[in-house]
């Protein structure tokens, strides 16, 4: 089963029953009171981390690190009435890195005793080894001191793993009889949670013991109107997040009215599924009957829930220094914002456009204490005031633009996949200026204001890119005047960005998140969070998506 | 380890049920072992090895069900793992689309999903097949990323009604791009065998360097509808989501009957058995085909075997769960793996050779669904697109972004190549008129 066909909700009704496992979220199918089991301890993986450390050195090696790996996921599935799947699973290991010869190596192992890690070890040194012979330049690494014995954790307030099994099936099947009561023909939700319980040690000298959670809530309902055999769905407007079962406590202080006249509500750091269920039904029956877009130039309305993917795909993914290298040559693509480009110093946006890149931000999805090459995390800018100034980079990158510092953007799925180069936080920084969604609408003449994610497609350097949305309503002489539908922008990322015209203020400002971001070959996930405040965008293409067919 | 024999598998999986307590109890045991390679900047960057044996137990009482799974198999790891499989059982809710689990079946025999010569591959090979490849680039002063996965292995199932399943698979797959060190040029070549013998890395690198090369400096068409000509990677990718497999995802039964497909009719029902497609368009599935021999059973046992989904245009068959083929009264057929489309002696060459005026485009990219109401689809050219005119390539173009739907596509259709393999499917070549290019892109 691939990822995508996973995160698409509305396909797996059948399909999942009994999953046995899905790739990026598998692991061994245990009971769910398996998942509150402690993990080994401390003093115990710093010694089996030594022992592979020792066997690498003694190989060979002139660095190495291992990751001692246990990842714990759990997913609700559910259906109108029923229960769909409920699946929790483990999986344990070590993965084990070397540089010999001025070459990568990796293996990993299940077999986490001294002996089982250094044979994994030796494993890596030959494999860097024999790599090592049509080498053309060795490995440089980024230099990085030692931290010693640290350790760092998500700060949640309730571990999702520790709240029944019971307690989120009736949160999902409460949400979905919101659904079917206010018009739903269909719905489906979906709880996803993961603990990585990491450990990490290096020949620099670290041993950093990490425990990280993720979480997030889902749903698609269906509106069919049987007589015309129309059909429309409205996604949720949830954010996957990394926190704890909090987020699905709502709390008042984490909720913000969207603009007049929608009824759509922004969530924080707190999610209301039964209110976000209950509106759904109504615009998923709203949308049957909503006017189809003219096609034309719109200023753009973006909520923070939209604004995240386009954020994700057209700056996140551009700026990767392993993209922009031509390391993703062959699958996800380069970059258009070559070193070349950014030494003409020509504008990626407007004035208004500041991005930061950060993996300490919390709540966030990217949030870590350091990353999976023992370098501690921070924040750094990427766009300042328009300008790209700087790329996503981890150690062995560095000293390819002329830096010696690592970004700590590096990051594995798994113990038993290799850590490469992943996407950072990167978000928009909130407006200075004191503005909300509707002083930003009450100046639009002819506009169109998207909410939540949809369809979306970027070229493999990041120029071109279309984007749909969940929910669109036109904007005309400053107020919502409905809901329209069949709306999707297509753009150019530098056209669009320079476009940028306001962005509200840090009141606006929420995290959109990625869960299952897909990179590399074999392809690997990660999770990722952007944030912003809702931003206009002014004149920009917008396309109708209608057509007909026999 | 990885690649049991019919006796083995099977004895470890008696064994499984012997320590069942539950009503019903089914044992798969999967197996795989392989390795991959990925270059890029004509060097190799990442290489890894797969050799695993898992054990899925699903044990059930009555409309209750639990999973397991474990990979080690001695008596004491076994007897766990379908124990636990039973605890999950005794605490899931009870399932409304409960099915019993299948009796006997009879399956197809199939000689050619599994080659010795993909089994044996070693690490050495994928660093030959993936060196020779950075050789030739090297030679031609070109750029190169690729990636070549192989693995070899095998399916054993059995279950407390009888049902016993076996069968070996291997599979290669490999992709290249090759681009220019000015950036301007860019190529892909892609292809996939059950049997290695037939692969050769430098052949496909040729094919995508000479696509680079011959891509530099593309001139700009006004985006509109355009005659293409779509090469069977640019109708099925390998990595992402494709406009034919799309459709071919689209024929599940209870979608439809649902009210949320393209396939449903207004009123109710589906659409089965309409014409909603050019005449020329048949779409069957074969397990047994010798160029994409594929599993003879599905995940749940039932028997995969030939069945035609689309024929002369029609809607024939549309597949389903067991579950909604007894609630809707319908005919009970899994959905496939691989699929073939039936096409015409010509090679993509020829339909070049008869074209007027067009676009050959050699692979879409970053396909998603844009209205599932129409199967209205959106993705952007890549890696080799150019102007054809009197029936020769004229200059390479900038890519495209293009809106369409496959189901369009498929009544616009003027002519249908002969199929090669892509992704375990055989895909002609399609001329298409008409289709739909929105916007135009400066990625290269």
């Amino acid at each position: 089963m691939k990822r995508r066909d996973f995160v698409g909700l509305t396909g797996l009704a059948a399909g999942a029953l009994w999953l046995p496992s899905v790739p990026g979220f598998g692991g061994t199918l245990v009971d769910p009171a398996r998942l509150l089991e402690p993990g080994l301890d401390v003093a115990v993986k710093k010694r089996l981390a030594d022992a592979a450390l020792n066997a690498a050195k003694a190989a060979g090696a002139s660095y190495a690190d291992v990751r001692i790996g246990r990842y714990l996921n759990q997913s609700v599935f559910t259906r109108e009435k029923q229960v769909q799947n409920i699946a929790s699973g483990e999986s344990f290991g070590a993965g084990i890195r070397v540089i010999a010869n001025g070459t990568w190596g990796f293996a990993s192992t299940n077999q986490v005793t001294e002996a089982g890690m250094a044979k994994a070890a030796q494993l890596a040194v030959q494999i860097a080894k024999a790599n090592a012979k049509v080498q053309k330049e060795p490995v440089k690494l980024a230099p990085q001191k030692g931290f010693g014995e640290v350790s760092w954790k998500t700060p949640i307030q309730v571990n999702a793993f520790e709240v029944p099994v019971k307690d989120k099936v009736d949160l999902l099947l409460a949400a979905n009889a919101k659904a079917l009561e206010n018009g739903a023909t269909f719905v489906n939700s979906a709880l996803f949670q993961i603990n990585e319980q990491k450990y990490f040690a290096s020949t620099d000298g670290s041993y950093i013991d990490q425990d990280i959670h993720r979480i997030w809530p889902n749903f698609s309902v269906t509106a069919i109107d049987r007589a015309s055999g129309k059909f429309r769905t409205r996604e949720a407007l949830s954010s996957p997040m990394g926190l704890g079962y909090e987020y699905m406590q709502p709390k008042a202080q984490d909720k913000i009215a969207g603009p007049a006249g929608t009824g759509l509500v922004g969530y924080k750091y707190s999610y209301d599924m039964l209110e976000d269920a209950t509106l759904a039904a109504k615009q998923a029956k709203e949308k049957l009957t909503a006017k189809s877009v003219v096609p034309g130039k719109y200023d753009l309305v973006l909520d923070p829930n939209h604004l995240g993917l386009t954020i994700h795909e057209s700056i996140g993914h551009a700026t990767e220094l392993d993209r922009v290298l031509g390391y993703e040559a062959n699958y996800a693509g380069t970059s258009f914002a070559t070193l070349e480009w950014k030494a003409k110093n020509l504008p990626y946006g407007s004035k208004q456009v500041n991005i930061i890149a950060d993996k300490t931000q919390p709540g966030s999805l990217g949030a870590v204490g350091f990353d999976d090459e023992g370098v501690q995390t921070g924040q750094w800018d990427i766009i300042k005031d328009g300008k790209l100034v700087d790329y996503q980079k981890i150690r062995d990158q560095a000293h390819i633009v002329g830096q010696n510092k690592s970004d700590g953007c590096c990051y594995s799925q798994s113990w038993q996949d290799v850590q490469f180069q992943r996407m950072a936080n990167i978000s928009l920084k909130p407006g200075t200026e004191k503005m909300s969604v509707d002083d930003m609408i009450s100046k639009v003449d002819k506009g169109i204001y998207i909410a939540g994610r949809g369809s979306f497609s970027i070229d493999q350097q990041r120029y071109n890119s279309q984007f749909g949305g969940t929910v669109f309503y036109a904007i005309e002489k400053g107020k919502i005047a409905g809901m329209i539908e069949d709306v999707a922008y297509q753009t150019n990322t530098v056209e669009f960005w320079n476009s940028c015209a306001a962005v509200c203020d840090q009141s606006d400002y929420r995290l959109f998140g990625s869960f299952f971001d897909g990179k590399g070959q074999p392809s690997q996930v990660s999770a990722v969070s952007h944030g912003s405040s809702t931003t206009r965008f002014n004149s920009v293409n917008v396309i109708n998506t209608a057509r007909k067919i026999g | 380890m990885a690649i049991l024999s019919q006796t083995e598998a099977q004895g470890i999986l008696q064994k499984v049920l012997s320590f069942s307590k539950a009503d019903e109890c089914e044992a798969t045991l999967n197996g795989q072992t392989g390795g991959n390679v990925r270059s890029a900047r004509n060097a190799i960057s990442t290489s890894g090895g797969v050799d695993n044996v898992s054990l899925t137990v699903e044990s059930r009482f009555g409309k209750r069900s639990g999973v397991a799974t474990c990979n080690q198999f001695d008596d004491a790891t076994l007897r766990s793992c379908v124990q636990r499989a039973e605890e999950i059982a005794r605490l899931a809710p009870e399932s409304p689309e409960y099915m019993p689990l299948l009796g006997p079946q009879k399956y197809l025999t199939s000689a050619n999903s599994f080659a010795k010569a993909t089994a044996d591959i070693t690490p050495d090979y994928r660093a030959a097949q993936v060196g020779a490849s950075m050789k030739l680039c090297d030679e031609k002063k070109l750029t190169s990323a690729a990636f070549l996965n192989d693995a070899a292995g095998f399916v054993a199932k059995r279950n407390s009604k009888g049902l016993e399943a076996y069968q070996q698979t291997s599979g290669l797959e490999f992709s290249i791009t090759v681009r220019t060190p000015d950036g301007t040029g860019s190529g892909y070549a892609t292809a996939d065998y059950n049997d290695a013998s037939k692969f050769d890395a430098r052949r496909l690198t040729q094919i995508a360097a000479d696509k680079a090369s011959g891509s530099r400096n593309a001139q700009a068409l006004e985006p509109g509808k355009y005659t293409v000509i779509l090469e069977p990677a640019a109708l099925v990718a390998n990595s992402d989501a494709s406009l034919m497999q799309a459709l071919m995802s689209a024929l599940d039964a209870r979608n439809a009957d649902e009210g949320r497909s393209f396939l449903s009719k207004k009123g109710g029902g589906n659409r089965k058995g309409e014409k909603l497609f050019d005449e020329r368009v048949t779409i069957y599935s074969d397990p047994l085909n010798p160029e994409i021999a594929d599993l003879t059973f599905s995940g749940d046992g039932r028997p995969q075997q030939k069945i035609t989904w689309i024929e002369k245009g029609v809607v024939k068959n549309l597949y389903t769960s067991r579950y909604w083929a007894q609630k809707a009264g319908i005919p009970d057929v899994p959905r496939p793996g691989g699929w073939i489309m039936e096409g015409g002696s010509q090679s993509t060459a020829d339909l070049i050779k008869g074209t007027a005026k067009g676009i050959l485009v050699t692979r879409l990219w970053y396909i998603r669904p844009v209205d599932p109401q129409t199967l209205l689809y959106t993705g952007l050219t890549r890696d080799g697109t150019f102007y054809i005119e009197n029936g020769k390539i004229k200059f390479p173009v900038k890519n495209f972004r293009f809106n369409e739907s496959p189901i369009i596509m498929l009544n616009n259709l003027e002519a249908i190549g002969k199929p090669v393999r892509v992704n375990g499917n055989l895909v002609p070549p399609l001329k298409i008129r008409d289709f739909t290019f929105t916007s135009l892109s400066d990625a290269v």
